[in-house]
């Protein structure tokens, strides 16, 4: 008798047990390993997890030199993240195999999203639907010495690209051939492509791209008096070498770590490394402009977008949409910038002046309101184009005529066969 | 209905028991004993081979014919909506200058490292051989740099190319001044740009490559020498041959197995090559201007930097096409000349 | 069946060339290690240091040993890393000795054909082949296992090609008396083959060891949690979007190469030189 009891008991138990494991939804997030975004993830996720019981968050985070390797090879299986944080120049060939999915119109309304977000963040749209949403969004500035600056007797970061030349050759040190310092870190495969491509070339007065991104429009004579410039700082006014520090952060290494470097352009993601590394008077500045003033930046994100996995039953396109869009809420990005120092991406953020003065934050805020975000059909091929020819210039003397229009080819193919497809 | 002889029920042929022939018996015995000679033998390396033919086929050459046949096809996420395209990215493949390039330089990368890694793995096992006092020593920094993590690996030796600060070129520096102050200016050599300059990059890359692998060339000669037994060297001295001699007809000829392997397993690992390349210029990977780029680099970035798989399916059977033939012509060429 | 003394032990007294075999070993030794050495010390140097080009720090630190150590998952990517070696490297000298005995020590037909079949499966990369081999672990249960993280590496046909050539070093006679003697087939390869190639065992070993230390992309793709990653999956995590902990990679590098190392110098006799037992009638 006493023996049924528990049985029956032990039945009735495992069957309220079950029904509550049954109506839990378990959904799973991806994103590169970086211990303060990890940190950030997990406290929203219990915040998450605390407001919707019924939920279940698992964050896997993986090493960010092979992150879309993991998704590349992962996602064909059918498992994996439901919700996936992706790089905003990939969109296009994830798009076009099939690994991320609109986000769906039930739980997101596009037109509502263009007033919330940053205009920039519009590059995360394809045919008027948003694909994904960032919790923080990146802009360009001018990281510099001021101990190397002081000692140059400079006063200030340069406010124009003239003056920023004349710095940086009082900045620029070699011994026989060597360069021992740097005055501007240049660095075609670190930021430097988009500074040619968003910032220059706009400023010097052309486009990069026709309004629908369809042509390369830079083999202007604007553009090419950019691209002159660019690779006249080490062809012609000699403040910079190419792979001056060798390394993955070859130029971020040589101005935090060895100081031969007076000036980087960088974007806000490097806040943290410079903060924690730099053992001297350092500051950012606005990036310089032309005589003429017009202020151009390169704006980017990475953004939280949903993977076919989570389309596979309601239920979980629920809970997964649910969380996406709390991790791009107004209070996950208050948590965001301050514990992983990133930017919000979020209009009603971005406009406060606390935020606008500070003496870090301020100059990639301020830039926000006129950044670009590329249109990348295929991000590394369009990288690689511009490194290539920037390299035929400096390191095969060719004219900077020739390689620039060669550029605009190869470029318009990509963007042909991406659009072809 | 007729029966086959093996269909046949158990009970309707109690052959055992059935009166024989008197010569039955033996001439049974002598058709087993025949089949056992040619037979037997084939049986149990059949039963030897059973598991890892399974393996192979299950998980080498099962994969390898899905990701051939991904070649026929626009790369989707999810396999029903894989379109199917036929041959289309191979002739996209032929008018590619990007594989054109990662062609040549991958044979480049051959012709230079598998004949250098042969040679020095060679000598420097004969070296090792012929000293006895801190042989194990020396043993074990020559293997050192196979066993050096690649990150490490590109870290330094991209520190020690480096056009502004590395050893290299310091030392070039430093020859230059010595020789000026001699009144030699003319056997001066100006710095160089090594990684950096699109001419010097790819016999850099090939340098780092034979020095990490040569620790493995070395311990598979060292251990082929092994098995030379002296008696022979012992016979070629008495005949009169000398050093050299001795090496070229009693060593080289009995190392030929272990040469014919480290020939094709570094041809085929150097025709893969990709670890060397991609971490020595980690943030231009087969640069600059496709300098050092191989054809197992364009086929990853294709697959996991820009997600066509397809298309890199298809560089991949390329890949193995060429790979195939150049080790079907070494085989040829190697193997035929030693009878065993 | 008689011991023949092998080429291991020169018995000559130190003459001019073996002068100049030590002079061209320690100058290759300069070449060979100095990268080796810059790696090791730069692990006891702040990361400040590691960026200046001196050989040896100024300031000696255990800093980024402990680090890796007590603050990262290190110990678990080792004992990770330990264990898919070690299965993989029992299933290797097993099954690479036993096929490459049988394709040069056993008659049938077919033979050249199973051997090319084998040495092809080296020539597709394996970069291609993780797609349908995740796929396949997903349906599986393989995922996060550590049978997950070894089976690619079970047979490797490199494996069979250098225990095929060692096997054919061996004297047919051999193996054909043992016959005679009433050897079970699996006994001449057990009892007979295998004890003579030892050598090539032992660097079979080494190599395998080694290269499943290094192995970087299925082991980073196959395991999902952080408790499965290996050494080179963990190893990775130092190289951030922004910055590169060098220091870090140059500890947990030397961290995870000197055991290896160790091991090889301690048991190099065994390794490479084994005891070569060539029997021949006589």
């Amino acid at each position: 008798m006493r023996r049924s009891l528990v049985v029956l008991a032990l039945i009735l138990g495992a069957s309220v047990g079950f029904q509550a494991f049954a109506q839990k939804t378990t959904i799973t997030y991806w994103q590169y390993a970086y211990d303060t975004r990890v940190q950030a993830m997990t406290e929203l996720i219990q915040q998450f997890e605390q407001a919707n019981p019924d939920i279940t968050v698992k964050q896997e985070t993986f090493p960010y030199n092979a992150y879309q390797q993991q998704v590349a090879a992962s996602l064909p299986a059918g498992q994996g993240a439901d919700v996936v944080q992706l790089y905003y120049g990939w969109l296009d060939t994830w798009l076009r195999s099939g690994y991320v999915e609109a986000l769906p119109s039930q739980y997101f309304d596009a037109a509502a999203l263009d007033s919330e977000f940053i205009p920039m963040v519009e590059a995360a749209k394809r045919n008027g639907q948003y694909y994904g949403l960032p919790t923080a969004v990146r802009s360009l500035a001018l990281f510099y010495n001021k101990d190397m600056f002081k000692a140059a007797g400079i006063d200030g970061p340069p406010a124009t690209w003239d003056q920023f030349v004349q710095d940086a050759k009082a900045l620029t040190k070699r011994t026989g051939s060597r360069f021992t310092q740097e005055g501007f870190g240049i660095a075609p495969n670190g930021q430097g492509h988009n500074l040619l491509r968003e910032v220059l070339i706009r400023q010097f007065g052309g486009q990069p791209y026709s309004a629908d991104g369809s042509t390369v429009t830079y083999d202007s004579e604007a553009g090419l008096k950019a691209f002159e410039f660019y690779t006249g700082l080490v062809t012609k006014d000699q403040v910079a070498v190419l792979n001056f520090v060798p390394g993955d952060n070859g130029y971020r290494d040589g101005f935090i770590q060895l100081q031969n470097i007076a000036m980087i352009v960088d974007g806000s993601f490097a806040i943290g490394s410079v903060k924690a590394g730099a053992k001297f008077d350092w500051g950012v500045a606005e990036l310089p402009t032309l005589a003429n003033g017009v202020k151009s930046d390169f704006g980017s994100f990475w953004m939280n977008g949903l993977t076919p996995n989570a389309f596979k039953d309601p239920a979980k396109l629920e809970a997964a949409s649910k969380f996406l869009k709390f991790v791009t809420s107004p209070d996950a990005m208050k948590l965001w910038l301050n514990v992983v120092g990133e930017l919000p991406a979020r209009a009603s953020l971005v406009d406060d002046p606390t935020l606008a003065s500070d003496p870090v934050y301020g100059p990639f805020i301020k830039s926000l309101a006129y950044s670009h975000a590329t249109q990348f059909v295929d991000e590394s091929a369009q990288r690689q184009v511009f490194m290539d020819a920037v390299n035929r210039v400096i390191l095969e003397n060719q004219a900077p005529a020739a390689s620039w229009a060669q550029a605009a080819k190869e470029e318009q193919a990509i963007l042909d066969k991406a659009k072809s497809q | 209905m007729r029966r086959r002889p093996h269909d046949a029920p158990r009970s309707s042929a109690p052959r055992s028991s059935a009166p024989r022939p008197p010569d039955a018996p033996d001439r049974s015995r002598r058709r087993r004993r025949a089949l056992s000679l040619s037979t037997r033998e084939a049986i149990w390396a059949y039963v030897f081979l059973l598991l890892p033919l399974a393996f192979y086929a299950f998980l080498r050459i099962y994969p390898a014919i899905q990701s051939f046949d991904l070649s026929l096809h626009r790369w989707h996420v999810d396999p029903a909506q894989r379109t199917f395209l036929g041959l289309a990215y191979y002739r996209e493949l032929i008018g590619d200058p990007k594989l054109h390039r990662a062609l040549t330089n991958t044979l480049l990368y051959a012709a230079i490292v598998v004949p250098s890694q042969l040679v020095l793995g060679l000598g420097i096992a004969v070296l090792l051989q012929s000293v006895r006092r801190l042989r194990p020593l020396f043993r074990a920094i020559y293997f050192s740099p196979y066993v050096t993590p690649a990150a490490a690996v590109a870290w330094v030796w991209g520190w020690m190319y480096s056009v502004n600060f590395g050893v290299f070129n310091t030392a070039l520096i430093a020859w230059s001044d010595f020789v000026t102050r001699l009144g030699l200016a003319w056997l001066s050599i100006p710095p160089q740009a090594f990684l950096s300059d699109p001419k010097q990059a790819l016999p850099s890359v090939a340098a780092v490559v034979v020095w990490q692998q040569l620790g493995f060339q070395v311990v598979i000669f060292l251990a082929g020498l092994q098995g030379v037994p002296r008696m022979f060297y012992d016979a070629a001295a008495i005949d009169g041959a000398n050093a050299f001699q001795r090496f070229r007809f009693v060593t080289l000829p009995l190392l030929n197995p272990v040469m014919v392997f480290s020939v094709i397993i570094s041809t085929i690992a150097t025709l893969q090559l990709f670890d060397q390349v991609v971490n020595i210029n980690f943030t231009d990977q087969g640069g600059p201007l496709n300098a050092t780029l191989t054809i197992a680099l364009y086929m990853y970035q294709l697959a996991f930097s820009r997600f066509q798989i397809g298309y890199a399916s298809a560089v991949t059977v390329l890949l193995f096409v060429l790979i195939l033939t150049v080790t079907l012509i070494q085989l040829r060429l190697l193997q035929r000349r030693v009878e065993y | 069946m008689v011991e023949l003394e092998t080429f291991g032990e020169p018995r000559r007294r130190p003459t001019a060339a073996t002068v100049v075999a030590y002079v061209l070993l320690t100058l290759g030794t300069v070449v060979m290690f100095f990268p080796f050495v810059w790696m090791l010390l730069s692990a006891f140097k702040p990361i400040r240091e590691i960026f200046q080009l001196t050989l040896l720090p100024h300031t000696w630190t255990l800093d980024n040993f402990r680090q890796v150590l007590f603050q990262t998952a290190f110990p678990r990517w080792f004992l990770n890393s330990l264990v898919v070696a070690a299965i993989s490297t029992v299933s290797v000298l097993f099954f690479c000795s036993l096929v490459g005995y049988t394709l040069t020590r056993l008659r049938f037909p077919g033979r050249d054909l199973v051997f090319l079949i084998i040495l092809s499966t080296l020539m597709v990369p394996t970069e291609m082949l993780v797609i349908p081999w995740y796929v396949m672990s997903t349906q599986y249960g393989w995922v996060n296992t550590y049978w997950g993280l070894a089976f690619p590496g079970l047979i490797p046909a490199f494996g069979v090609f250098l225990m095929r050539q060692f096997f054919q070093t061996l004297p047919r006679d051999l193996f054909d008396a043992g016959r005679v003697d009433g050897v079970s087939e699996f006994g001449l390869f057990w009892r007979i083959g295998l004890p003579l190639v030892r050598p090539g065992l032992a660097a079979l070993g080494i190599f395998n060891f080694v290269g499943n230390w290094n192995a970087f992309l299925w082991p980073l793709i196959i395991a999902k949690s952080a408790s499965m990653r290996t050494v080179p999956v963990g190893v990775a995590l130092f190289s951030g979007e922004a910055s590169t902990a060098w220091n870090l990679i140059m500890a947990a590098s030397a961290l995870a190469i000197v055991p290896v190392l160790l091991v090889f110098f301690v048991f190099q006799r065994q390794i490479i030189e084994g005891v070569v037992l060539t029997g021949v009638k006589g």
